[in-house]
């Protein structure tokens, strides 16, 4: 920010009135809609599929639909390019970031989904609708915010990707970042680009909280939540499960396919054992440490912003999401500047590693925190001052507990997004300290897929941890919900979307797609 | 319950994260250390092309060196924000205009006159303050089946017949391809380089991702010539055997744009506190040891006269001499680009 009002205005005000740079935001929004709308059919179908139907073992494969969150866009896009050639271009990137990204609407639709009454439905069906008419009047407005919550995530995280979309040679908006900078060896011109970015994604926002608008689904009462009763696919059953097959087969089984045949030929497959144990350590120390900072900053952040509502919140909280729209590179370059300068003791360490994790990521776990405060009641609080407790009583002891599978989710989402990032970890790391993502930088950088492969793979296995850790955020909904005249007053809604809110009032935290392979 | 369940995850990851933190500052010595008689490098270069050289490089400078990898671009980025905040000593690139730039900034401080010597004036700065350690000239690749007649290729105007037309193979966002449209704007000027691309353009060339996809599709014979640097060429036919690579490549006249010699090369940082070490590790670089290394290694062509290749058939730089530009203004790159823009190559 400071670099952009410095100088560079006149610079980049020249890159952004031509006529390339028009053409590449309009793509930009082209490519976006395009993985969006994509990856609420396949989200929403799988979620439907898994969470309301006899599909075949759906129960495995409700957890393994979420999985390929753990594949970075960058690796599938390798994958992919270097089996099939001829992929590239619009429909090759389309692929690669619906396959990465469609999870993102997939959980927090099935939390929905799990939450949803179902008498509802079968009200719908007992007064003479069909299925297919209950499923569109009935089921999809009651996930409409979930799925526009995923929605959101998935448009931002395919505004901003560099690295899916450079690797299948889909020239977009995040290359003329890319290009200005590298030309001039400035930062200047590219944090003022970087702007423009961040303003699509305000207008992405705020279309998405007007999508939602005042379709309001409150309800007096908890309902009964129990299990619905599955509905028989009958001759659609095989078409249904070849479908979810074809899906995990596309953005799960081809990558790791890949990955293994690159560790079973190539010449340049030379595995250093202990380079790479060294390389998973640092991933799993640094990410950790930047998911407790950001959870940890994320919380006050995130009651805040819930229970002050009003202008300035939303601001706020929009405000947010721009921070979330820089490219990595941007953001890192800001943190060299202030670093050097006044931060020299942590300059070029992992504290201040740590603190670019923070910048970057501080908005998923904002969102998915202010989320699930806003769903818990704040009668709670209220009663529990009542009994004499003080504020910072009612914090320790009701707020923040009732707040916890947000909490879990924003600190899952860092961590995952942690593990992955690339630019920002390139430069402000420790001298001589690799992580997972720069290895993979390096061996791809000199062509040597094979030698990579034992890094990608790590990375993906890894990565699984804190999926598997938001899907069962997501599961264990249910449990809960079904178990629901446990705690006294039915806090029933605890669930967070797992990205964030189902209701109107809520909103998300963003994943922030930074590390494209050069991403 | 509840705060049990949520209680427990929250509680391993604090401890771990403790540990870790612990552990990373334990486990590793460097990290806490100041710079103080370490020789910092930064290095554009790939860790796996020159991780072996630098490694020896402690023995040659006598102190401790650490080295940061990353991309070229982003490091002189990375340096010109850090300015004379820096920490780095030596700053090695894998092109001469990331060294133009630094040495335009103010970042470099002129080397020793008896290392400038040891290489062809083409090949260093012409006020001293960055020397090239290796170079790499542009070449055709080609499918010998589709291109019979290579030979006669000798320029990059003859890239504009008509038979040609969707069977050139090029990587437009690769920097080796944006110093190749700068030379040619510094050897026929702006226009006279505009209607080279506008024509080149209406080629309908294929556009890839970098020179080894380049080199692929030629091998695969999806393009017949493709655009690429040699030692791509040179790197494959020795990964995988040279029977089994079906493309070649072709030199063109070294009077021609298409034949330009660009360099790796390296910079001692204004104001290091190591100066000596810095010196020594740039004489280090030039050494014939290393110079041959370059050579075997990598397949670049060492700078230094009297070394050649013992495994790599290179023709000698001498006879090569590429196109003779200025290789600072290989840093006009944002001119380059929008001359990119304009004819529509990107």
């Amino acid at each position: 920010m400071v670099r952009a009002g410095e100088s560079g205005w006149a610079t980049a005000w020249e890159i952004v009135v031509r006529e390339r740079t028009l053409r590449l935001v309009l793509r930009s929004l082209g490519l976006t809609a395009a993985v969006t709308a994509a990856c609420l059919v396949i989200g929403i179908g799988l979620a439907w599929l898994t969470t309301r139907t006899d599909l075949p073992v759906r129960r495995t494969f409700g957890v393994v639909a979420a999985l390929p969150l753990a594949v970075p866009s960058y690796v599938a896009a390798y994958a992919w390019i270097s089996t099939f050639p001829n992929l590239a271009g619009f429909w090759g990137t389309l692929l690669v970031l619906v396959a990465c990204t469609y999870p993102y609407v997939y959980l927090p639709v099935v939390a929905a989904l799990r939450r949803a009454d179902p008498s509802l439905e079968e009200v719908s069906r007992s007064l003479g609708r069909s299925s297919l008419t209950t499923f569109l009047r009935v089921t999809i407005p009651q996930i409409r915010p979930a799925a526009a919550a995923g929605g959101l995530l998935v448009a931002l995280y395919a505004l901003s990707d560099f690295g899916a979309p450079s690797l299948l040679r889909y020239d977009v908006f995040t290359r003329v970042i890319h290009d200005s900078y590298r030309s001039s060896f400035d930062r200047t011109p590219a944090a003022v680009l970087s702007l423009l970015l961040v303003v699509l994604t305000i207008a992405i926002t705020v279309g998405e909280a007007r999508s939602r608008g005042r379709a309001g689904q409150a309800r007096v009462g908890s309902g009964v939540a129990r299990t619905a009763a599955p509905v028989g696919l009958g001759r659609w059953k095989p078409a249904a499960a070849l479908a979810c097959v074809g899906v995990v087969g596309v953005s799960l089984a081809f990558p790791a396919g890949t990955l293994l045949y690159w560790l079973s030929v190539g010449s340049s497959a030379r595995l250093d054992l202990g380079r790479l144990t060294d390389a998973a350590t640092a991933t799993v120390v640094v990410a950790v440490l930047g998911a407790v900072v950001t959870t940890a900053l994320a919380i006050p952040v995130g009651i805040l912003a819930a229970r002050h509502s009003g202008r300035s919140a939303r601001v706020l909280e929009q405000a947010t999401y721009a921070g979330h729209a820089l490219p990595g590179v941007v953001v890192a370059l800001a943190l060299v500047f202030l670093g050097v300068r006044y931060l020299q003791p942590i300059y070029q360490e992992v504290p201040l590693l740590v603190l670019g994790y923070a910048v970057l990521f501080l908005p998923a776990a904002v969102g998915a925190v202010r989320a699930s405060v806003a769903q818990s009641p704040r009668r709670l609080e209220e009663v529990s001052r009542s009994l004499g407790l003080g504020s910072w009583a009612t914090l320790r002891r009701v707020t923040v507990p009732l707040a916890g599978p947000g909490i879990a989710t924003g600190a899952a989402l860092v961590l995952l997004t942690a593990m992955k990032e690339l630019p920002a970890t390139l430069l402000l790391r420790p001298t001589g300290m690799d992580t997972l993502a720069t290895r993979l930088w390096t061996e791809t950088g000199s062509g040597a897929y094979a030698a990579a492969a034992p890094y990608a793979a790590a990375l993906v296995l890894l990565a699984i941890v804190p999926a598997i850790l938001l899907t069962r955020v997501q599961t264990r909904v249910v449990s809960r919900t079904t178990a629901a005249e446990a705690p006294a007053p039915a806090v029933a809604p605890i669930t967070v979307a797992v990205l964030g809110p189902t209701r109107p009032t809520g909103s998300t935290g963003p994943d922030s797609p930074e590390g494209g392979a050069q991403r | 319950m509840r705060r049990s369940r949520l209680a427990l995850p929250a509680a391993v990851l604090t401890v771990t994260a403790t540990l870790a933190a612990c552990g990373s500052g334990a486990g590793d010595p460097a990290a806490g250390e100041d710079t103080d008689g370490t020789l910092v490098i930064y290095s554009g270069r790939n860790e796996n092309l020159v991780g072996p050289v630098l490694d020896q490089l402690e023995d040659a400078v006598g102190i401790p060196v650490r080295v940061r990898y990353a991309g070229t671009s982003e490091l002189a980025a990375q340096l010109l924000e850090e300015g004379e905040a820096t920490d780095a000593d030596l700053f090695f690139g894998q092109d001469a205009g990331a060294l133009g730039a630094l040495g335009n900034a103010g970042m470099l401080t002129p080397l020793d006159q008896e290392v400038l010597d040891l290489v062809d004036e083409d090949y260093r700065d012409s006020e001293g303050r960055w020397v090239a350690t290796s170079g790499r000239a542009r070449v055709l690749a080609y499918d010998p089946e589709q291109v019979p007649e290579i030979d006669s290729i000798t320029g990059i105007d003859q890239l504009l017949e008509p038979q040609w037309e969707g069977k050139i193979g090029f990587a437009p966002s690769n920097a080796s391809f944006h110093a190749f449209v700068t030379a040619l704007r510094v050897d026929r000027g702006e226009d006279g380089a505009r209607e080279w691309l506008e024509a080149f353009a209406a080629q309908d060339p294929q556009a890839y991702e970098n020179n080894i996809a380049v080199l692929d599709a030629v091998d695969a014979g999806q393009v017949a010539l493709g655009l690429i640097n040699h030692y791509y060429w040179y790197q494959r036919a020795a990964e995988v055997g040279e029977e089994n690579v079906d493309a070649r490549i072709h030199f063109l006249d070294n009077d021609d744009p298409g034949a330009l010699i660009n360099v790796a090369g390296a910079g001692v940082i204004a104001g290091t506190d190591q100066p000596d070490a810095a010196a020594r590790a740039i004489a280090f670089l030039l050494s014939d040891e290393i110079q041959q290394y370059f050579a075997d290694e990598t397949a670049e062509y060492p700078v230094v006269e009297g070394v050649e290749s013992a495994v790599f058939d290179l023709p000698p730089l001498s006879e090569l001499q590429g196109n003779r530009i200025d290789l600072n203004d290989l840093e006009s790159l944002d001119r380059t680009l929008a001359l990119l823009d304009e004819v529509g190559l990107t």
